[in-house]
């Protein structure tokens, strides 16, 4: 089994799970309760709020929001900053769908939406989005790095350029897909809100965070109890949260490591690829995208088809979004980069990760080279 | 020996699985993602619904094997429904069963069944597929009140070997026993009755929506040219049909034809469609060839029985001679052709002539 899929997901690190474990078990407080048991829930969850705020260079940890995941982050950043400044939204043709969607509902109610194009290599241009940004902005919301072809933004040009021309516009980013390999601080960045998914680095599943810099208005969009300041209402899911910061910790502390181990494999496995296969076309350059993330077009050969193959071997990788039965469907992403939708249907996307074993990319790369010379 | 099995999420393709597993197969079940609803998502009523894929993704894992959706969506607009549309634009009756298995799971998914490794092709389709006499045969299936085979008749000798019918042995009593003792969620799920891109709807409202040219009123007239009615489109009428045509005339009266172009519907008394002769595009035999003998059974109906005919080929093409004359023979449905349980082939119904005319052609001619 070679998991190349760290891009849709990760294994869950040893650390999240032991840091879960008594949050399985015993400690099973409801953190806003006044007794003892409720107090350990609460100072478990503040002191995770420290660190999260800590690892992202926040300036205080109630500038954290904790979130049912990266898909909620996104919602509350985007459609709570619009409905609190009661504007519209400036966004990129590439971003997740959780932006992407969360920009359509807004143009349901009657909201601006502008989606700004990208280039051949996946980006965006910081004077298209500025030229984009008007009266009627309330949010800028500009991926730090794409979950399918790994290609990073220029986030920090783009929000000292923001915030230079429309001081009042607010600048999100979404680093779910970033965090793990880049060193993601909201000072580097200058961005007033940030989305993190845990399960991306090696933490569990339904639990993110959304960083808002103090002073930035959010209407929330899950009503309830009041919890997280009224940003996100909702019992905290304690276990995720203390999970996902213990998965934040390894993954800053390893990122060095991580970087310099994965992008060995991604580099063996781009360079034996191109090499037994002349017509392979590796979409962005390597410099321009994650260091974990390979997105190839194999021409003639099917995503679809090249990733049953992989997969009756015993090779897990992934091609753009499936929709909810299954299917793989063609990419916004690769459409945005211009790339056909015939074409679109031959890219195959690998992602290397924590787990990655030394000599996987090679492995890979030969397994994709017998299925293909099978193929073809 | 690996299988692939295409799943519709009913019990038969269910059981297929099952009974490929049983032969030694590896087995590998598909999904085909045919028609979407807006947005890209399955649709939520009729068949190839979410619910359909779920369900064989349920059965695949309850069976251990692994399970994918395919997405042919891009091939099933372009063959089938656009087919189906266009054919009823024309003033035929489509079969988008025939059309479905004709150009997307018969051909797309045939050719890809080796890609995907695998090396047959496994439907869940009442009909059987034997080698007998040193020869591949269609054959029809052991229980004959599920026979599907109308709707195959255009495989082919060379295909036959690369495809498997398994459920095609059995009675669907047998069919859903079998689901019952393996515990299949699907065991007791009822029959899809639906056309699978159009759900539970009317399938007029549906042309209406895809293809609203198809909303063009025009007079329904008698078989004299008298105005006895009107209607809101041809597409909405089947040759045969005898309700919803808002006639109150004493006595039933049947569409007997259609003319698109002219926007008219004819109508006349059931003697009036009784067709003797029509004539069959599209010809393809199983068996390789045209028949020696050219007398046959011909089926131009799913839900109809063979009756014995003749089938030649002469200078207008393939022509099929009803030994008695038939009803509800429609442009646009198929003419297979049938020797006993045998398929030898068939083609799709071009122009019809009424046995009176046709024998008053065959009186001039002979």
């Amino acid at each position: 089994m070679l998991y190349l899929d760290h891009a849709a997901t990760t294994p869950m690190r040893p650390e999240a799970r032991a840091a879960m474990a008594p949050f399985l078990a015993d400690v099973f407080g409801n953190p806003s309760g006044l007794h003892g048991v409720a107090r350990t829930a609460k100072n478990a969850l503040e002191d995770a709020r420290e660190r999260a705020a800590g690892i992202l260079g926040a300036a205080h940890p109630l500038e954290i929001v904790f979130t049912g995941g990266g898909t909620e982050a996104d919602n509350l950043a985007v459609v709570g900053a619009a409905l609190a400044e009661g504007g519209g939204v400036v966004t990129a043709a590439t971003e997740h769908e959780a932006v992407l969607e969360s920009a359509a509902f807004l143009t349901r109610i009657g909201r601006d939406t502008r989606v700004v194009g990208v280039d051949g290599a996946g980006r965006v241009d910081v004077q298209n989005v500025i030229d984009s940004v008007d009266d009627a902005t309330a949010v800028v919301s500009v991926m730090a790095a794409n979950n399918e072809t790994g290609v990073v933004q220029p986030v920090a040009k783009l929000a000292t350029a923001v915030h230079g021309e429309r001081p009042g516009v607010v600048v999100h980013t979404d680093a779910v897909q970033a965090f793990v390999s880049e060193d993601v601080t909201v000072g580097d960045l200058g961005v007033d809100l940030l989305s993190l998914a845990a399960h991306k680095f090696g933490g569990p599943k339904g639990i993110g965070l959304l960083y808002v810099r103090n002073g930035v208005d959010l209407e929330p969009v899950i009503h309830g109890g009041g919890q997280e300041l009224g940003r996100r209402s909702g019992t905290q899911n304690v276990a995720g949260i203390v999970g996902m910061v213990a998965a934040m910790e390894a993954a800053t502390e390893g990122r060095d490591e991580f970087r310099s181990r994965v992008r060995a494999e991604r580099d063996v496995f781009e360079s034996r690829l191109t090499g037994a296969i002349p017509d392979v076309v590796v979409n962005a350059p390597s410099d321009a995208r994650l260091v974990q993330h390979s997105h190839v077009r194999i021409p003639g050969v099917p995503a679809e088809t090249l990733l049953i193959r992989l997969d009756q071997r015993g090779v897990a990788a992934s091609a753009g979004s499936a929709c909810q039965s299954g299917a793989i469907e063609p990419s916004h992403v690769l459409t945005a980069m211009g790339i056909g939708s015939e074409d679109a249907r031959h890219c195959v996307r690998f992602s290397f990760g924590w787990t990655t074993p030394r000599g996987a990319g090679s492995d890979a790369a030969g397994a994709v080279i017998e299925t293909v010379g099978a193929l073809r | 020996m690996r299988a692939l099995v295409a799943m519709s999420g009913g019990v038969d393709s269910s059981v297929a699985a099952a009974l490929m597993l049983d032969q030694g197969y590896d087995v590998v079940g598909v999904t085909l993602k045919q028609w979407e609803g807006p947005g890209g998502a399955l649709p939520t009523a009729g068949c190839c619904t979410v619910g359909d894929a779920e369900d064989a993704r349920r059965v695949a894992a309850q069976l251990d094997v692994p399970y994918y959706v395919l997405d042919y969506t891009a091939e099933f607009r372009e063959a089938v429904v656009d087919h189906f549309g266009a054919e009823y634009l024309a003033g035929r009756t489509p079969n988008p069963c025939i059309e479905c298995n004709r150009n997307v799971r018969f051909t797309a998914l045939l050719e890809r069944t080796a890609a995907l490794g695998c090396d047959v092709l496994v439907t869940g389709h009442h009909a059987r597929i034997a080698y007998e006499d040193r020869r591949w045969k269609l054959l029809r299936a052991v229980d004959t009140t599920k026979d599907q085979s109308y709707v195959l008749h255009m495989l082919t000798a060379a295909q036959l070997p690369l495809i498997r019918m398994p459920v095609g042995e059995m009675t669907k009593a047998e069919v859903r026993r079998r689901a019952e003792v393996l515990g299949l969620r699907t065991a007791s799920k009822p029959d899809s009755q639906d056309l699978c891109f159009v759900g539970r709807r009317d399938y007029r409202a549906f042309l209406r929506e895809q293809f609203p040219e198809s909303d063009a009123p025009g007079p329904i007239v008698d078989l004299d040219g008298n105005v006895v009615g009107s209607h809101d489109g041809t597409a909405g009428f089947t040759i045969g049909q005898r309700r919803g045509l808002g006639l109150a005339m004493g006595e039933p009266r049947y569409v007997v034809d259609i003319a698109a172009a002219e926007r008219t519907v004819t109508v006349g008394r059931r003697d009036d469609l009784a067709v003797g002769t029509c004539t069959v595009g599209a010809v393809s035999f199983v068996t390789g060839s045209f028949p020696e003998d050219p007398s046959v059974a011909i089926k131009v109906r799913y839900r109809a029985e063979p009756l014995m005919g003749s089938v030649v080929a002469d200078e207008d093409g393939v022509v099929v001679r009803f030994a008695t004359p038939q009803v509800g023979v429609a442009p646009g449905q198929a003419a297979v052709f049938y020797a006993g349980d045998e398929v030898l082939g068939g083609g799709t119904i071009e122009a019809t002539f009424a046995a009176s005319a046709a024998l008053a052609l065959e009186g001039a001619g002979g």
